[in-house]
């Protein structure tokens, strides 16, 4: 649940990029911090393991106006992926306002997909949280490999996968490239707010 | 279980006096008031150092979570104070109540024993508003 300081009238907003291991998390932030630097005044913080892979979370905050008379701080985390840290995964989610889902084009990646957002409700279910009732955008990231001859996943046989019942809003992207970055973040964002309108009233 | 604590104004401007009169006053250089989520709730400084209070809000949640996760392993609930000393600044981060932390920055100047008895000081006085 945000934050609301009624005082400073400042809300803190935590949106969390949840997904299997080696899916692009990480690399999501990374674009972001690096295409909107200008308006992010904090440094990006990650903390991650020898090999590279994220081990706590990573850390990006920035400010994006005004809505109501309060400003808005989004802070945008990634869980780690890998299935053995789900004690982390779980810290990082409690408080969640928003969710990201981002889901590995690859063919060889199809069961760690659905596996992981398995995974994400029963998380969720520990926090009394029901996916369908929390702000989620679906992003199936590495399209770009098609082009690298790499087997992916249609968007059909995802949508199938991640998404039949959910039905979240869902972007085609290539975190590597940035396609649909920006656009997957906003649109969390948008709904996020949206969600949080009503307790600022 | 998820945070649910919600504060009006006036708690705040309560709490904010309670951490400017027991801990800034006497020397410390930032104190802040977080949830286990990593929102920070109120926070204050001497105005010496401007440190990003958000990403050490959110890291200090991850490290409060995974210390708690080691106690869980030798038998203990939880650790309820955490103390990491630097050679020049130190911190140190104490249970409030279920879900609240106080972390408190502060250099040599200060010394242990008497931060820890004015953050236990500070705790007590906030719990009753809460």
């Amino acid at each position: 649940m945000a934050l609301i300081n009624p005082k400073k009238k400042e809300v803190q907003v935590k949106i969390v990029y949840y997904g299997p291991g080696r899916g692009g998390k990480t690399t999501n932030l990374e674009y972001i911090n690096q295409k909107f630097k200008k308006r992010i005044q904090n440094e990006m913080v990650t903390v991650k393991t020898y090999g590279d892979r994220t081990l706590f979370f990573d850390f990006l905050p920035f400010d994006i106006g005004e809505i109501k008379g309060h400003s808005i701080k989004v802070q945008l985390y990634t869980v780690p992926g890998q299935v053995k840290y789900n004690a982390t995964r779980r810290l990082v989610l409690r408080g969640v306002d928003g969710l990201v889902f981002v889901a590995d084009s690859m063919d060889l990646r199809r069961e760690m997909n659905i596996r992981s957002l398995q995974n994400l409700k029963e998380n969720l279910e520990t926090f009394n949280k029901n996916i369908f009732n929390i702000p989620l955008v679906v992003q199936y990231n590495k399209r770009d490999l098609e082009e690298e001859g790499i087997p992916i996943l249609s968007v059909d046989t995802l949508q199938k996968d991640l998404n039949s019942r959910l039905k979240a809003p869902y972007f085609e992207a290539s975190a590597v490239k940035g396609d649909n970055v920006a656009a997957t973040m906003k649109k969390i964002i948008a709904l996020t707010v949206t969600s949080l309108r009503k307790k600022l009233e | 279980m998820d945070f649910t604590i919600e504060f009006d104004k006036q708690q705040i401007e309560s709490i904010e006096n309670i951490l400017q009169e027991e801990l800034i006053d006497m020397g410390v250089q930032s104190v802040i008031l977080m949830d286990l989520a990593g929102n920070v709730i109120a926070n204050l400084d001497s105005g010496d150092k401007g440190h990003d209070v958000f990403s050490l809000a959110a890291l200090a949640a991850g490290n409060y979570g995974a210390v708690s996760a080691m106690a869980n392993i030798i038998g203990e609930q939880e650790f309820s104070l955490l103390f990491h000393k630097g050679e020049e600044e130190s911190i140190h981060f104490s249970k409030v109540v279920e879900d609240l932390l106080l972390l408190t920055i502060f250099n040599k100047n200060v010394s242990l024993g008497f931060l820890r008895l004015k953050v236990a000081e500070a705790i007590k006085r906030i719990q009753k508003l809460l």
